[in-house]
């Protein structure tokens, strides 16, 4: 009986966000329609001649209405096609396929490190409330996350790549590269990564581990003799996760979704800067690939987050 | 004038010469310091290259949309590229900016200029192996110049009518008369590929001395050395990679901590930090590109000749030069010629800061109100700052000016060549009649001035097919005076190349004509590593 229920309920979360994938996609479709400028003069540059701008234009069939390139271009994705790109004419799939994979390493990289590394700290912050080493760890996280991405970047690539020269200032990973080599490039930009998302995931699991501290059942779990931190562990912890859950996602998705700035500082072949590239360009295709992409990140981690909160609750777990 | 200079230049680095005396009979043969610094660092450069080595260039200018095919090059990390694989028929002397022979081994042209006949070089190979034929060298050009193409070097190609191959020789013949046809065949769009790459214009196959082996588009490049490369005075290094990279303090830090031998693009600002790092080379060379206010001649209130005029006086260009371009630049005298060029018009005064005249023509031309100057940071590096410091500059002389900064993303298509007075900057072009006819005759395909004068254009038609050099000189004064003077360029530098490299890489030729040495570092350059 809350087997299915809570089978329904999942099911329900699923179709909002494939229903929501589809809002998203005619959202971008319209956004890319009302950029200012027009593609084919943003492939040809200053130098261009109207005669080649004309010719450019007739060649990628933007004389067509948009709406039939709106249901032309969603058949296409639905078949796996998205298309090539109107600058340089290379296969958009097989291109993205690249650049998702180097954004997903660097971001799972960061993500092991500092989704792990956010919650001990947020555990050891409550164990230590209001004490000195919950203050240090909330001061020194909160000062990174105040510190802009570029700051830091910079900061890590004076001290360790040019002053120490223990790791590369340029992160460029390639195809023949060995896993260690690959860790060695990213090192620099997953820290700097680190730094920016661990504040956030940290404070949260903080606040809601406080939150449910205040409660009655802990109170009882204290008076029956258990030590702070197996309070922490086999009562607060549990009851404190879908809120955790919920910010741990929204930086996951802020990891692959956010990061053009260190990509660019650290030279690093990732998604955001291949989009930024195809938004001068006008490259309208790339853009709405991506775009959908990047949609397609935030709904899902929102959904896991969405359906851990939904298993994770008691209540939706043994209905009366 | 500059057989004499090499001469002196030679006798400077044997030590028969102090360098002083150098710049002074240099002053005397009408050559300004900074280029006749460049001439003696040439001459200096000149060692015996060692071989070997992987070369790496970390370079500004490359984004995941360019492209191997030549004709969509627009940015520096393809351009530089390009040169490590492909060839043109000619290449511009980087002393004189005569034309020099590259695939083309020797040219004659008829009496009017308007038939010419280039030799094509015997025994090249392909680096798919198919040898080059004059036929490659007709379907090259044919395609540029094609009206259906999307290559940025068709407005350059305009004058040709017909291009056959004839035996060893490719034969043009012009609409009218052109003089400097080699010159315009050194447009780096121009590389010579398989049947003018018809067929698969983005293959990267070329006859250069490095063969493509990555192409990752904003992300890097590298080439290989060819074995059967036809000359030995360029390609030293055994292999060259080139790494994007669009943030100046990555590059900056991939130079001093030795990942990569050559960046581009140093920032003025930086250049006095960067000197001082042990092991970097600063490159500055001046060169042909400019940094402008347009005015639209025809557009009120710019119909003005005083308003432009008085414009032009209430600009310090010296203070300008020192505190946008911390020094790294020459001034600039409203017409858009420098000492790079060859056929100079030396002599013309130079037009100084002048509240007084600025504010007598502004009278004169009855305006009044404030003036909108529209700029952006992509204008050219330091715009949003340039136009204030003429917004105070113009104070002075009681004309007021409203700086509007325009959003960078569209400030090709929206602002410039639009509205009728913006920052903008001008590359160079190889003559000083491919400059005039691409942005100054009256049906230029960028007059972004809005000059028109058919006086004007005639003297531009008349030198171009002029074979006659002091005739021709004595044209482009004339044509040079009247832009300055009537004009709706305000001119107030020229910027200076700014690259650096490590001091391991040995062989640098200071090149006007293009940065980072007319985009041929990579083909010219050796490692010397102990």
């Amino acid at each position: 009986m809350g087997s299915s229920r809570i089978l329904i309920l999942i099911a329900q979360r699923i179709a909002m966000g494939v229903l929501l994938l589809f809002a998203v996609s005619a959202l971008i479709f319209a956004g890319t329609q009302i950029l200012p400028g027009d593609v084919a003069q943003s492939i040809l540059g200053q130098a261009a001649t109207p005669q080649a701008l004309a010719n450019l234009r007739e060649e990628l069939g933007l004389n067509d209405p948009a709406i039939v390139r709106y249901f032309r271009w969603l058949g296409g994705v639905l078949t796996g096609d998205l298309g090539t790109a109107l600058s340089n004419g290379r296969d958009i799939a097989s291109s993205l396929e690249d650049r998702l994979g180097n954004t997903l390493f660097l971001a799972a990289i960061a993500a092991i490190v500092s989704v792990p590394l956010a919650i001990l700290l947020g555990l050891l912050a409550v164990r230590y409330r209001n004490g000195a080493i919950d203050k240090i760890i909330s001061g020194l996280a909160l000062a990174s996350t105040s510190l802009p991405e570029f700051f830091i970047g910079y900061v890590l690539m004076l001290f360790f790549a040019v002053k120490l020269q223990w790791f590369p200032s340029v992160s460029t990973v390639y195809d023949t590269m060995s896993f260690v080599e690959k860790l060695r490039a990213v090192a620099l930009p997953a820290t700097a990564l680190t730094f920016v998302v661990l504040a956030h995931m940290m404070r949260m699991t903080r606040a809601a581990i406080l939150n449910v501290m205040q409660s009655a059942y802990i109170e009882t779990a204290e008076l029956k003799g258990l030590s702070p931190f197996q309070i922490i562990r086999r009562h607060a912890f549990p009851n404190a996760v879908a809120p955790i859950v919920n910010v741990v996602m929204l930086n996951l998705a802020y990891l692959v979704v956010g990061v053009v700035v260190i990509e660019v500082i650290f030279v690093y072949p990732g998604l955001g800067q291949y989009l930024v590239d195809h938004v001068t360009k006008r490259d309208v295709p790339v853009v709405q690939a991506v775009g959908l992409i990047f949609a397609a990140v935030y709904i899902g981690l929102n959904m896991i987050a969405d359906i851990v909160a939904i298993l994770a609750n008691p209540r939706l777990r043994n209905p009366r | 004038m500059s057989d004499e200079l090499a001469y002196l230049g030679r006798r400077v680095v044997a030590g028969k010469m102090s360098r002083r005396d150098f710049l002074g009979r240099a002053a005397a043969l009408g050559v300004a310091a900074p280029f006749a610094n460049m001439i003696l660092a040439n001459t200096a450069g000149a060692q015996t290259p060692k071989k070997g080595g992987a070369l790496k260039m970390g370079l500004v200018g490359g984004e995941s949309t360019n492209s191997l095919d030549p004709a969509l090059w627009l940015t520096q990390v393809p351009q530089n590229f390009g040169s490590t694989w492909g060839e043109l028929l000619v290449v511009q002397s980087p002393e004189d900016g005569s034309p020099q022979p590259v695939l083309a081994e020797s040219w004659e042209a008829s009496d009017d200029a308007a038939e010419w006949h280039f030799k094509i070089r015997k025994g090249i190979t392909f680096h798919n192996g198919k040898d080059l034929t004059p036929d490659d060298v007709v379907q090259t050009i044919t395609r540029h110049a094609d009206e259906a193409t999307k290559s940025a070097a068709l407005g350059v190609l305009g004058d040709i009518d017909t291009v056959t191959a004839d035996g060893d020789y490719v034969v043009f013949k012009l609409k009218r008369g052109n003089a400097d046809l080699p010159l315009l065949l050194t447009d780096y769009h121009l590389v010579i590929q398989p049947n003018g790459g018809r067929d698969k214009p983005d293959e990267g196959i070329g006859t250069g001395p490095y063969k493509v082996e990555v192409n990752e588009p904003g992300v890097r490049h590298m080439s290989v050395k060819y074995d059967g490369y036809w000359r030995d005075d360029v390609g030293h290094v055994d292999s060259v990679e080139v790494i994007v990279m669009n943030d100046n303090t990555a590059r900056m830090s991939a130079l001093q901590s030795g990942q990569v031998h050559i960046i581009n693009r140093v920032e003025p600002k930086t250049v006095s930090l960067l000197e001082r790092v042990q092991g970097v080379v600063i490159e500055a060379v001046p060169s042909k590109g400019h940094y402008v206010f347009i005015m639209h001649c025809n557009t009120a209130p710019f119909d003005n000749a005083d308003l432009r005029m008085a414009l032009k006086y209430a600009v310090d260009r010296q203070q300008m030069i020192d505190q946008i371009l911390l020094g790294h630049a020459s001034l600039g005298n409203d017409f858009p010629i420098n000492q790079s060029y060859a056929l100079f018009p030396e002599g013309i005064e130079q037009r100084a800061y002048d509240p007084e005249k600025a504010a007598f023509h502004y009278k004169k031309s009855g305006h009044s109100g404030p003036i909108l100057l529209r700029t952006s940071e992509v204008a050219f590096p330091g715009a949003v700052d340039a136009a204030q410091l003429f917004q105070q500059q113009a104070q002075a002389a009681g004309i007021q000016i409203d700086v509007q900064r325009e959003p960078g993303d569209g400030y090709w298509t929206e602002v410039w060549n639009k509205q009728p007075f913006c920052a903008s900057y001008w590359g160079g072009r190889p003559t000083q009649d491919s400059m005039y006819s691409t942005a100054y005759i009256t049906d230029a395909d960028w007059n972004d001035t809005r000059f028109f004068n058919e006086g004007f254009d005639k003297i531009i038609l008349e030198a171009r097919a002029e074979l006659d050099d002091a005739k021709r000189a004595e044209l482009y004064r004339e044509a040079a005076t009247m832009v300055r003077d009537d004009g709706g360029l305000i001119l107030p530098m020229f910027n200076d190349f700014l690259d650096a490299h490590r001091e391991e890489v040995k062989g640098w030729v200071k090149d006007p004509n293009h940065e980072t040495s007319n985009l041929r570092a990579a083909i010219r350059v050796w490692l010397d590593q102990a």
